[in-house]
């Protein structure tokens, strides 16, 4: 039987690659599903069949027990919840990763592999596995709002998050050197949890895009590492594959708010709040009906819809969805806008307009739209304020400057869906709201959705 | 008896090849499911949780920390691939 083990390896290492493969267009990314959940299987089975393994009665039970947790929470889970439960769900890997290294390190913790090999790889694996666990714990929290999403920070912050830092890493290495030490192991663990949540509460709501994907990042290579220290390739491979995912993603992330790794990590985004502009009160804005909208989006040919955060929490994608509909049965060109940090993970303003049924096609990224924006009839924006903000173009002082932005300025007119005139997350002044082109609709985004969509749906004709 | 076998460093340093070229051509349209394929892939881990759970002369520590590790890493996996494949189910191209 064991003969079969390392081929099993190879066979799921293949299944994951091609899983990836196909993930790269809709049309056959399910098939990518079914290869990954097929090299899954494949690789559970080369475990359980390894001649080492004599006793099952447990590890079935704890497949049972964790299929009876994942399955309802795969099923009832809502797409708005998406980014929650793949931090909540990294928790779960980077424990797996982090206990299974502890086992390990009690296995080997003799003398004959002090300062061996096995031991450096396994104290790395367990740092980033029980980093990544805590710290995937407080983005859930953020994420969910268990926890106030804006930064925490304190006093000495970077003082403490250095020390506790060096000590791990201090302690890790004196384990590796001598693995008899077994005192000191439990410390290790505790200085690796605290650091994870040392590292995440001082980031920002607006940065958790970039923080999910980093800790997927590290997920992936904390299990790579663990293969290095069981001396498994196929865990090599697949953290290796995750790995790198993660690491693509948090630089898209990054370069779509012109920012650093370093900057998201350190920066504590949101905080300055810059009250510069004195005089903007005394700016125009020109205030819209649902009906004065919904004339002129009927009578143009072109519209580009430019979804935000803010779509996602008025719930609105079902009545935007609606307005989709009833533009498109008119014969009028509906596109949407998908900003790489729209929404609090890479592509999740995709999956919430998917799931509202609008077609895959007319969702369009931002380097895509932006050539077609000067000749679109309308733009309109809902919920979105800083991926749009033209001074991120225009103003080199500004706190955006240089960030990429959807140019929705650009159409011949503009139509903003926003609750006031309050300023967006990062506090940042938007001058679109002042611009001759651009017409405010007040109101909170579904019901105001809701009412464009029911004009069109009504011909206009006023029965309301 | 233990240092890097560099075997292992070749696989790593090719298979994160492979990722990061199958990654850049993933379409942003699909990141999300994306991510969760990947973190249901990593929880191949379950491998290592396998062996230190199932194997002979396991102390009860290990099958302690096994035991919970299998079940961190079923989880991980089931729900995973189930919710890659609803968020994949609900992409459909125009006219469906």
């Amino acid at each position: 039987m064991n003969a079969f083990v390392p081929f099993a390896a190879i066979l799921s290492s293949v299944l994951f690659i091609l899983a990836l493969m196909w993930m790269s267009h809709p049309t056959t990314a399910r098939r990518g599903v079914r290869a990954g959940e097929i090299g899954m299987a494949v690789a559970i089975i080369g475990a359980l069949v390894q001649h080492e393994v004599v006793d099952y009665n447990l590890i079935l039970i704890a497949m049972v027990a964790g299929a009876a947790v994942g399955i309802p929470m795969a099923l009832l889970m809502p797409m708005t919840a998406i980014p929650q439960r793949t931090a909540i769900s990294h928790a779960f890997g980077a424990l797996a990763v982090g206990l299974i290294g502890a086992a390990e390190y009690y296995k080997h913790a003799h003398a004959e592999y002090a300062g061996g090999f096995i031991m450096w790889a396994l104290m790395f694996e367990m740092l980033l596995g029980f980093l990544t666990c805590t710290a995937s714990v407080i983005a859930f929290a953020k994420l969910q709002e268990i926890m106030g999403s804006r930064p925490v920070s304190f006093v000495g912050q970077r003082v403490l998050n250095g020390g506790v830092a060096l000590a791990t890493v201090v302690i890790g290495a004196m384990l590796a050197i001598d693995p008899t030490q077994t005192w000191l192991f439990p410390a290790f663990v505790a200085l690796a949890l605290l650091f994870g949540v040392l590292l995440v509460i001082p980031i920002g709501g607006a940065d958790m895009p970039t923080v999910i994907a980093l800790l997927n990042s590290y997920a992936g290579l904390a299990a790579s590492a663990m293969g290095f220290a069981l001396g498994n390739k196929l865990l090599i491979v697949a953290g290796a594959l995750d790995g790198a995912s993660g690491f693509i993603l948090a630089v898209i992330m990054c370069k779509a708010m012109n920012r650093s790794f370093a900057n998201v990590m350190f920066g504590g985004f949101g905080k300055v709040v810059a009250g510069a502009a004195g005089g903007k009160d005394d700016r125009v804005v020109r205030s819209a009906s649902a009906e004065e909208a919904a004339m002129q989006l009927e009578n143009s040919s072109s519209v580009v819809i430019i979804p935000g955060y803010g779509m996602a929490v008025a719930q609105a994608q079902h009545k935007v969805s609606e307005l989709y509909q009833a533009l498109t049965k008119k014969g009028v060109d509906v596109k949407f806008a998908i900003h790489p940090v729209a929404g609090r993970m890479p592509g999740h303003m995709n999956v919430l307009l998917a799931e509202a049924n609008v077609p895959y096609e007319q969702l369009v990224e931002l380097d895509d739209i932006n050539p077609e924006l000067p000749q679109a009839d309308v733009a309109l924006i809902i919920g979105a304020n800083d991926t749009i903000n033209p001074s991120a173009r225009d103003d080199p002082q500004s706190a955006i400057a240089g960030m990429p932005i959807i140019e929705a300025d650009r159409a011949k007119s503009v139509f903003v869906i926003k609750r006031s005139m309050n300023a967006g997350f990062a506090g940042i002044d938007n001058p679109i709201y002042y611009n001759s082109n651009t017409q405010m609709l007040f109101g909170d985004a579904k019901d105001m959705v809701g009412s464009i969509a029911k004009e069109l749906a009504g011909g206009g004709s006023g029965l309301h | 008896m233990s240092s890097l076998n560099p075997d292992y460093l070749f696989v790593f340093i090719l298979a994160a090849f492979v990722g990061f070229q199958l990654i850049k051509k993933v379409s942003p349209l699909l990141h999300s499911p994306l991510m969760s394929l990947t973190n249901a892939i990593a929880a191949v881990v379950i491998v290592g949780a396998i062996s230190i759970t199932g194997e002979e002369g396991a102390t009860p520590l290990a099958k302690t920390l096994g035991f919970v590790a299998v079940f961190c890493a079923t989880v991980n996996l089931v729900s995973g691939f189930m919710i890659t494949d609803r968020m994949l189910k609900m992409f459909k191209p125009r006219g469906k």
